[in-house]
């Protein structure tokens, strides 16, 4: 009796409870409904009008505005003191040391052919700086590598490439890893920097280079300028979180022997955080490479140079040729920085199999060796010079050029209908949903649909956005980028629900999949268009293919990750009281996953965008577009411009609300 | 007692927002801890503490997980910030002191050995055992011998190029207790260095710090939950509650004259007859008694009593440092000691080591 008096209280609250729940339940399903409707609606009555499209050669006064603001910029240059005392000396030390690495791998700066270090000696010396920081295996790796470039008669692209991240990751390391350990040090500076990161890094690489050309003009300095923005959030985030995952009781050891602040950073922080610093070095080392590759668009040199211009004229062979050289670059620096990283853990001194004294002896001895050959290369030509005769990369590219002729001669059938049926079947009728509808209609159900995820903050930032991107005057074309990052992204989560299921299930397959995603991920975006160029040729298709291929793997990993941390006692009862496997996954790892999947979409979408613009190389449309052809016209600068800033809102908006739905609880209250 | 070491005066550590308001203000301060966390939201850990620490003294500081010892102990040298009150070392007030007074503070005057070592990983056994000596500039040649003495002080030669996750816990401990004694500080601090361990382990160190005491001389502060701990090393024990000094005094004035029930309930356990001395049991003379019977001096432990008073006819009397004779015990007196506590526990051998051990220490 009792009992039943104290559960009374409880059990008049429980259906008020649930009936509040299902009540917000409904209002947010209405909401998101009501969008939906709204949507529909506005394209079936006012299909057509309000579309805000604007053809490609046409510019809006804003457009205009910025055009001049460029050709003032342009002439301004040599009077204006914020160009005479800060940015140009900037641009000139960058150049300079741009220059200097350069100069001594690729060529000198004097128009003369030969660079200071010939091949051979360039060969030499990386060899012998992996086998000093890294092992033999990466020491030989690099050698093949290297010496392969010459074969592939890119010798000299992949040397510029190479001079370009070293010169980048110098930087970034020479302003990031202080910026990190002020970070891990001060709870001050993190907060402030944190978001600043935040930003930079929902950002798609692509964005940073307007604006940089416009302020640093083209080249090879900005070309560095925006590989460090670009690069450095990685080297800063780890490194502070290095130092901020010291345990407490060794620093409260060392603090109680009276160190003073820096001898604690030099003894017990720097140390201690140093495995975790390299593998940021070895993260930003990679994000350097991408950039750099991209920044052949504004006229940075080296291999992505060279699959720019093949790109352009369609000439699959060599950029298939250049792209592998890409890929090889990346792997090197992977193996090579991951083996550092290896390296620097606190064991991995005593565990060697050489001791320190003969580690020293082998190191000095290869140094001598390694000298050596970078004299013979500054003497001898065909060290110094990669032999001609011995340039295979002709015979590379004609073969893989009459190889992809021939899968679109002989698989157009395959290739060509199945491009078809998607363009026509399931791309062009959703792109006109969204690029046909009335743009308040679309803004609207957007901004009520934000409401429902994330209430009034959300409704605003998102209604923000939009009113920033139908000033830029780019409404129609963000609407077309818009309209294949989500069906890459539709795509791309199926791959990581089904994958990232079976690796979360099993850990055979994890083991089995897990090299190839982190190899993807590693790979600097441009890569991955060139495969499906040869494919499928240019267009939309191609570029929302390559997107879904160059974003998989992290939505796979967040997913599989995410299941895979599902408690095995839940899933155990499930399976004990009788459920049959696809239960299992239906009824209690997806749905226990579903933060994860939409942490996985935010990133996954993150990464498509980053794609999709890119893709505009090979002939997708939208904001990308906009943005290449204003590094190639300058009519069309100021259009380029504001595509690069609608980029960055789109980028905003699709990370909040992404990440609002990620934060969400099943239940949330609105309010 | 010589002049003290250490005089901690109206010490209070408050943790939380606002808690600096709590030692200043009667009306917070009267408020009991946990009446303060309700009310204010901040932890009390150490509240209103006095006690001095004797030159050479083991002073230990006793109490359940969460009384607040970590803290006070840590409040000694500013590791963590009092929120007021006086810490005076050697006459100077450790909360008055600047950043440069502090730091030396911390590398001549006072070492810490931590429960969990805080050895630093990079670092071969011989580098931890310097990194203090390196810290306050010692030449590299000069804190390498020192630090190969120390290490075969506290029993590790032959393991100096060993790195710290080689080694065993005891092993371990032995570093931090070498790093700590490298610098020749007045004092050690210990903040239950020794929880982490087996027991066996255990036992050990403590015969180790018995025989470093005895050896070096320093001024020791130990922090223990154990009792038996408590009991075996220090000249005095402070036991703690809540924050709150709840009794002060030697092992055998905790055990013979608990402060209240729940020192009471903690010493309840203790096999009295090891811990407490004749001047605990001793009566008045009787009529009877012979003036020839045999002569213990107040100090001898009940238990090294038994054999004598068991065997001996007649009662036996007790003579206090002058050699006065204070009373006499005899068989009775002696059984109801044993029986009132721990008969149920028959003495091991390794407890008669609790009194034997003590004796050598002090
Ligand atoms: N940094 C801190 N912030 C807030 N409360 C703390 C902090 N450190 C310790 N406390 C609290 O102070 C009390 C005493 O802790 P501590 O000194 O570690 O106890 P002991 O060492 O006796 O186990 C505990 O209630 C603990 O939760
Ligand atoms: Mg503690």
């Amino acid at each position: 009796m009792a009992t039943l008096f104290r559960a009374r209280p409880v059990l008049a609250a429980g259906p008020g409870t649930t009936a509040g729940n299902r009540r917000r339940i409904s209002r947010r399903t209405a909401l998101l409904l009501g969008a939906g409707a709204l949507w529909l609606l506005g394209y079936l009555f006012l299909h057509g009008t309000g579309t805000l499209a604007l053809p490609a050669s046409e510019l809006t006064d804003l457009h205009r505005s910025l055009n001049h603001f460029n050709s003032w910029i342009a002439e301004n240059r040599a009077g204006n003191p914020v160009f005479m005392y800060v940015l140009t000396p900037l641009r000139g030390a960058v150049g300079s040391v741009a220059g200097f690495f350069m100069a001594v791998f690729a060529a000198s700066p004097t128009g003369q052919v030969i660079p200071v270090m010939g091949w051979l000696g360039t060969v030499a010396v990386l060899t012998w700086v992996a086998f000093a920081v890294g092992n033999l295996r990466v020491a030989l790796l690099t050698a093949v590598v290297f010496s392969f470039f010459g074969f592939q008669g890119l010798f000299v692209d992949a040397a510029y490439t190479f001079a370009l991240v070293v010169t980048a990751v110098l930087l970034t390391l020479l302003a990031g890893i202080p910026l990190g350990v002020l970070a891990g040090i001060s709870s001050r500076v993190q907060k402030v920097v944190t978001p600043v990161l935040d930003f930079m890094q929902t950002m798609p690489s692509f964005v940073y280079l307007a604006p940089l050309a416009l302020v640093f003009l083209i080249g090879p300095a900005s070309a560095v300028i925006a590989t460090v923005i670009f690069a450095a959030p990685p080297v800063i985030r780890l490194t502070s979180h290095g130092i901020r995952s010291i345990p407490e009781n060794t620093r409260e050891a060392s603090d109680s022997l009276g160190t003073t602040g820096w001898q604690r950073l030099r003894t017990l922080q720097l140390p201690m955080a140093r495995r975790t610093i390299v593998m940021g070095i070895n993260q930003s080392t990679m994000a350097a490479l991408s950039m750099v590759t991209i920044a052949a668009l504004i006229a940075a040199p080296g291999l992505g140079q060279v699959v720019v211009v093949a790109l352009q004229s369609l000439d699959v062979g060599t950029a298939v040729n250049s792209g592998l050289g890409i890929v090889l670059m990346a792997i090197v620096l992977d193996r090579v920085t991951t083996a550092a990283s290896q390296r620097a853990e606190p064991g991995a001194r005593r565990s060697g199999r050489l001791s320190g004294r003969t580690r020293f002896i082998v190191l000095s001895a290869a140094l001598i060796l390694t000298l050596g050959l970078v004299q013979v290369s500054r003497t001898v030509m065909w060290a110094a010079v990669f032999p001609q005769n011995l340039n295979v990369g002709p015979a590379i590219s004609g073969g893989v050029s009459a190889a992809s002729d021939w899968l679109q001669t002989n698989l157009y059938f395959l290739t060509h209908s199945f491009q078809e049926s998607v363009t026509i079947g399931i791309l062009n009728p959703f792109q006109s949903l969204l690029t046909d509808t009335p743009f308040f209609v679309l803004a609207a159900a957007i901004a009520i649909a934000a409401f429902a995820v994330g209430g009034w903050k959300l409704a605003a930032v998102t209604s923000f956005c939009l009113a920033a991107i139908i000033s830029l005057g780019l409404w129609n074309d963000t609407m077309v980028t818009l309209a294949s990052s989500l069906l890459a992204i539709i795509v791309v989560m199926v791959l990581g629900v089904v994958f990232g299921v079976a690796m979360g299930r099993s850990s055979r397959i994890d083991q089995a999949m897990r090299p190839m995603l982190d190899a993807g991920q590693t790979m600097p975006a441009f890569v991955y268009l060139v495969p499906f160029l040869g494919l499928f040729g240019a267009n939309r298709f191609t570029a929302i293919v390559a997107a879904i291929i160059y974003a998989a793997p992290v939505a796979i990993k967040i997913t599989a990750d995410g299941i895979a941390g599902i408690s095995p006692t839940v899933v155990e009862a499930a399976v004990s009281s009788g459920s049959t496997p696809w239960q299992v996954i239906s009824k209690v790892q997806l749905p226990m996953a579903r933060k994860t999947l939409a942490l996985a979409a935010n990133q996954g979408l993150m990464y498509v965008l980053a794609m999709v613009v890119i893709g505009a190389l090979v002939g997708a449309g939208g904001l990308g577009y906009d943005v290449v052809a204003g590094f190639v016209q300058s009519s069309v600068f100021g259009k380029g411009l504001a595509a690069g800033l609608a980029i960055v809102f789109l980028g905003i908006l699709l990370d909040r609300i992404t990440q609002a739905a990620a934060a969400a609880p099943v239940r949330k209250r609105i309010s | 007692m010589n002049s003290p070491v250490i005089s901690v005066r109206n010490l209070w550590k408050v943790f939380g927002t606002g808690g600096e308001k709590v030692p200043g203000n009667a009306g917070l301060s009267g408020q009991s801890s946990a009446e303060l966390l309700e009310s204010t939201g901040c932890v009390t850990a150490v509240r209103n503490m006095n006690f001095d620490v004797a030159k050479g003294e083991v002073f230990v500081v006793m109490g359940l997980s969460g009384s607040g010892k970590s803290t006070l102990i840590r409040c000694l040298t500013r590791l963590i910030e009092p929120t007021s009150g006086q810490v005076l070392v050697d006459g100077r007030d450790v909360l008055q002191a600047g950043t440069v007074e502090l730091r030396e503070l911390r590398r001549r005057k006072m070492s810490m050995v931590f429960q969990h070592f805080g050895l630093l990983p990079h670092r071969t056994v011989l580098d931890n055992v310097s990194y203090g000596l390196q810290i306050r500039g010692t030449a590299k040649k000069e804190r390498e011998s020192r630090s190969r003495e120390i290490i075969e002080l506290v029993g590790l030669k032959g393991y100096e190029q060993h790195y710290p996750d080689q080694l065993s816990g005891g092993m371990q401990q032995r570093v931090g207790l070498g790093r700590a004694l490298a610098g020749d500080p007045d004092t050690i601090l210990f903040d239950e260095p020794f929880s982490a361990l087996d027991p066996l382990i255990r036992r050990d160190m403590q015969a180790e710090v018995i025989r470093l005491h005895k050896e070096m001389g320093k001024t020791m502060v130990f922090v223990t939950h154990d009792l038996s701990e408590a009991l075996k090393l220090g000249d005095r024990i402070l036991i703690m509650r809540d924050g709150e000094m709840v009794q002060m005094g030697s092992g055998d004035e905790l055990v013979g004259s608990p402060a209240d029930s729940y020192i009471a309930d903690f010493v309840s356990e203790v096999p009295r007859a090891d811990v407490l001395t004749l001047k605990w049991i001793t009566g008045p003379v009787a009529a009877g008694t012979p003036s020839d019977a045999p002569v213990l001096a107040s100090t001898t432990l009940i238990r090294d009593a038994i054999p004598l008073v068991s065997g001996a006819s007649s009662p036996v009397l007790v003579a206090d440092g002058g050699g006065r004779i204070m009373g006499q015990i005899d068989r009775d007196s002696i059984l109801a000691a044993i029986h009132s506590s721990g008969s149920h526990h028959p003495a091991t051998p390794g407890k008669v080591a609790v009194g034997a051990s003590k004796e050598s220490a002090a």
